[in-house]
């Protein structure tokens, strides 16, 4: 019997691609961002509307992680924007190697950031570098407001939280939601988090987003 | 269900490991953080999945977990965190910096000589 201690990272091929990826949009000086969150918290309609309220402002690409179809990166070209769509075909989550392929699709030198829309999930692509600025964790009014202390991994590694679909607290519908307990709970775990409660149906709240992104790009 | 990707890896870096050295793996030791939202009974139902028809197959995967640590702004004070609960232990303080979480780490490889027979 042998024992080798091995000592290396589970995941350095995946490490390997993110640091790639971090070189080549460095090389640009193209800041990019992870966007993770629960299937349906609306995060295409958040590109959709950040694209098209600053078109001529900031020239964003899109990369679309999804298990199947392309309908979200149709929705992105319909917004005026390069996007690039990744089937993950099952996986739950992007690795760095797909996002690769996807930033030697688009016309880098002609974008001020590139917005990684990563699988529906809470959980998984928390687990994985993409080489990005930064996390971004979005979560919807009627997913209710215990996700921060039931899933606090993405959102102690979040640098900004969405909190989207705040329409709903004002329409008059029947959901419990605390806003407070989301930005206590979200803080206790990560007290640089940055909180913008949204609609990206109503574009409520969407002005202090544009502008923690802007801000991004000319860093 | 990122224990598959991260099995899918384990296996591959330990089959690598054991073929370079002629030997076969019967054990092994990886280590991970909190955040790593590592799930022990998905990640060995994986491993063994994937493992089969590999140099892996049959053989055991420990699972360690190293604690996330966090420093107190208010006492100094390094703690273990609670992440349903995160407050300093000491002065019970709720301001404070998470510190790195620990990675996913393959630790050591225990392997059992093939070639001559020797076990």
């Amino acid at each position: 019997m042998e024992r080798v201690d091995v000592g290396k990272k589970v995941l350095s091929a995946n490490e390997a691609y993110a640091l790639k990826n971090r070189q080549l949009l460095a090389r640009y000086g193209t800041p990019c961002f992870n966007i993770i969150s629960s299937p349906g918290s609306g995060k295409t309609t958040i590109l959709v509307r950040t694209i098209t309220d600053l078109a001529g402002a900031l020239r964003i690409g899109v990369i679309e992680g999804d298990i199947q179809t392309d309908i979200d990166a149709q929705r992105i070209r319909a917004a005026k924007a390069p996007a690039v769509q990744i089937n993950t075909e099952g996986a739950c989550h992007l690795s760095a190697a797909q996002v690769n392929r996807g930033l030697t699709e688009l016309p880098l030198d002609g974008l001020d950031m590139v917005l990684v829309e990563n699988v529906g999930n809470l959980v998984c692509p928390s687990a994985f570098e993409l080489g990005e600025n930064g996390k971004i964790v979005v979560l919807s009014v009627p997913e209710g407001d215990d996700k921060p202390a039931k899933y606090p991994a993405i959102f102690a590694k979040s640098r900004v939280l969405l909190v989207n679909k705040m329409d709903l607290l004002r329409g008059g519908a029947q959901v419990d939601f605390d806003l407070e307990r989301v930005k206590t709970d979200a803080r206790r775990l990560n007290q640089g988090i940055e909180i913008f409660p949204v609609s990206a149906k109503t574009g409520e709240g969407m002005q202090d987003w544009y502008d923690w992104l802007t801000a991004q790009a000319r860093a | 269900m990122h224990e598959t990707a991260v099995a899918q890896s384990l296996v591959e870096m330990i089959s690598q490991e054991a073929q370079s050295r002629h030997a076969r793996p019967i054990r092994a030791k990886m280590s991970c953080g909190e955040l790593n939202a590592i799930n022990d009974e998905v990640l060995s139902f994986a491993f063994e999945a994937v493992a089969q028809g590999t140099p892996c197959e049959g053989m055991r995967l420990q699972i360690e977990h190293k604690p996330l640590q966090a420093k107190c702004k208010t006492c100094g004070r390094d703690f273990v965190v609670d992440l349903s609960n995160v407050k300093c232990p000491s002065c019970g303080g709720g301001d404070f910096e998470l510190l790195p979480d620990a990675p996913l780490l393959l630790e050591q490889i225990e392997l059992e000589g093939t070639d001559d027979g020797e076990s």
